[in-house]
């Protein structure tokens, strides 16, 4: 299946992508993940100011198959969310990587985000999750 | 596609005529009091109907479903077993249709001996030391064994197990029953042959572990390969063992979870024991312990206040366990379920209750034999009570389990159990239960063997599937995304509508 996981993002083992600007950063669910879900029709998101450690769940998603807890890839503290999301969460089946970003986040700990999985290990790690 | 204007039957509301009644009150008898002027409505939109209008408005709607006494029912997990009428005739006894919860006890002895015997007969199916019929249902059953769990700890003085371990392959009642206990769960992953990963479960063990909850069979249809050895390292931290009993129609007069080491159970009576359920009655979920933790049970049990002879029966009455988590439920859990539960044990016995498990399990693999070279089974074991498939194909990239589940109504069938459980690709879970008959299975066999070659050369009927039902396909999304919680009648959404 041709996945979209573009360069510059870093993903976890559980379906999350988070994209580094300085300190802060950009976090959502993978085109896996949504495809995995199918038609997602609500989104729960935490509110800003919020602090959470690394793999916490910070936010929930609800498709017609399944509801589905999202981890933070990095410990930090929720500067931004992206409320559209709750009103139109089909955005996030059509733009997971752009539109549909969760929250923003100051994180703490920058080595952390250096364990995770590249683009090119993550999409093996899809396909064998597919087989 | 269905829409609210292509409805086969209009809402009750939409029904209405004002000035319509179904009933004709007698003249009052006592002094007419009117209601105070600011407590008046008029907003009510309460509809008007004749008696005959609202028995063919329930008439119609009860024809344009699907139930067990209408068609094949294999929906997993769920154990959509026939319902004996022998069951209703003992419920109709006038002793029991006409009793009510708050007579005193001395006039209800035949009711709490009906309880008293379920509770020990439940006790020795299950293989525990006591049982209460109280919850109302099977997640009720679970958030009753689960503050058990708690308290058995607090009473300890052990204040620090917070956690609960739950298998990835669990009902999503077990993390919601923890999670409405205040505790926390941890998920703990398979192994491939669909068993508990008793290595992880070994790397969260510790001192912080109230217990695990675990389904046996789990909820793939498999019995858990290693459960003693996942039942010691729980003991060897401290932990206690909650059994979900939601698939006990695999094992009932074979194995009991007591003696596996389960401390508590939830039984569904309206699995296991035929009692209605999916629209059809209240559930019941009966819940059994072991030694252990008997001084938590929820108040009151039927017990024996003063024992028997040869001449008089037994006084019943009620107890309040020692350290009890107190009252689940008004009253005594649902009556008229436990007899109908109470029936079926009787008319069964304990062979009968054996022989029934075996069947189940016996039908199941039938079924999986004959379409497991067609649909893509993950776990290749000898299945117990239901099975797990996966409803897609590679050469057929458009179907997914859900389209398989719409085509299987136009063959008159409701489909199995969509998704779940989560482990698996496009799940499609399959349980047959003892009481369909060798032709039904052939039957249903070969509509999934029909629709897996229509997936490849007309997928177009399945994508549009289903075709002879009273409604088209649902368009579940937007259901989801937008609710319309209707019941008021149309004229009110018209912005046309000024309020009289």
């Amino acid at each position: 299946m041709p996945w979209k996981t573009p360069e510059g993002r870093m993903y976890t083992q559980t379906d999350e992508w988070i994209m580094l600007d300085g300190r802060s950063a950009l976090v959502g669910i993978t085109d896996y993940a949504q495809d995995q879900l199918s038609d997602i029709v609500y989104v729960e998101l935490p509110t800003s100011g919020d602090s959470f450690d690394k793999n916490d769940i910070f936010a929930t998603v609800e498709s017609v198959k399944a509801a589905a807890d999202v981890n933070l890839p990095a410990s930090g503290k929720v500067t931004e969310v992206n409320n559209g999301l709750e009103d139109e969460p089909e955005l996030i089946n059509t733009d997971p990587y752009d539109g549909a970003w969760f929250v923003k986040i100051d994180v703490q700990d920058i080595s952390q985000i250096e364990d995770l999985m590249n683009a090119s290990t993550y999409i093996d790690y899809c396909n064998s999750r597919s087989s | 596609m269905t829409t609210l204007d292509n409805i086969p039957e209009p809402t009750v509301y939409d029904l209405s005529s004002p000035g319509r009644s179904g009933v004709t009150l007698p003249k009052p008898d006592v002094p007419i009091q009117e209601l105070p002027e600011n407590i008046l409505r008029d907003d009510l939109d309460l509809p008007e109907l004749t008696q005959l209008d609202v028995i063919r408005h329930f008439q119609s709607l009860s024809q344009l479903n699907h139930s067990i006494d209408s068609g094949f029912y294999p929906l997993g997990s769920c154990t959509m077993k026939y319902n004996p009428r022998v069951n209703e005739d003992a419920a109709r006894l006038i002793g029991f249709l006409h009793s009510h919860p708050l007579q005193d006890v001395n006039t209800v002895q035949g009711n709490l001996a009906l309880m008293y015997e379920l509770q020990e007969w439940l006790k020795e199916i299950g293989g525990f030391a006591a049982v209460t019929l109280q919850p109302a249902a099977g997640a009720h059953g679970e958030l009753t064994g689960i503050m058990m769990m708690r308290n058995y700890h607090l009473a300890r003085g052990d204040k620090s197990r917070l956690k609960i371990l739950i298998p990835d392959s669990a009902h999503g009642t077990n993390p919601a029953s923890t999670t409405m206990s205040g505790l926390e769960v941890i998920e703990l992953p398979s192994d491939d042959r669909g068993n508990v990963d008793v290595d992880a479960l070994r790397s969260y063990c510790g001192e912080d572990i109230v217990g695990l909850m675990i389904t046996n069979p789990n909820t793939l249809g498999l019995f858990e390969e290693h459960i003693e050895e996942v039942v010691q390292i729980v003991r060897d931290c401290g932990g206690l063992i909650y059994g979900d009993g939601a698939n006990m129609n695999a094992l009932t007069g074979i194995v009991r979870p007591g003696d596996l080491g389960f401390d508590v159970m939830h039984y569904n009576l309206h699995k296991t024991f035929s009692t209605p359920h999916g629209g059809g009655g209240p559930g019941s979920g009966p819940v059994g312990v072991s030694e252990r933790l008997v001084d938590f049970l929820p108040t009151p049990i039927v017990t024996i206040v003063e024992k028997g002879n040869d001449q008089d029966p037994p006084l019943y009455g009620f107890a309040t366990p020692k350290h009890t988590i107190g009252r689940m439920k008004a009253f005594n859990g649902q009556f008229g379920v436990l007899v109908r539960a109470y029936t079926y044990i009787r008319v069964h016995g304990a062979a009968g209750l054996r022989s029934n498990s075996e069947h189940a399990v016996l039908n199941a693999n039938y079924l999986l034999s004959k379409v497991q070279d067609v649909y893509h089974v993950p776990y290749k074991r000898a299945c117990l009570h239901e099975f797990v498939v996966e409803g897609r194909w590679h050469d057929a990239p458009d179907i997914h389990a859900l389209d398989i589940s719409k085509r299987l109504m136009d063959f008159g069938f409701h489909p199995p159990t969509n998704y779940f459980p989560l482990i698996v690709h496009e799940a499609l879970m399959i349980e047959p239960t003892e009481t369909e008959s060798r032709e039904t299975l052939d039957k249903f066999a070969d509509a999934l063997l029909q629709i897996a070659n229509e997936a490849r050369d007309e997928p177009e009927l399945l994508l549009t599937a289903p075709h002879i039902t009273p409604s088209a396909r649902m368009d579940e999304i937007q259901a989801a995304r937008q609710l319309v919680l209707c019941c008021r009648p149309s004229y009110l959404l018209d912005p046309q509508y000024v309020k009289k």
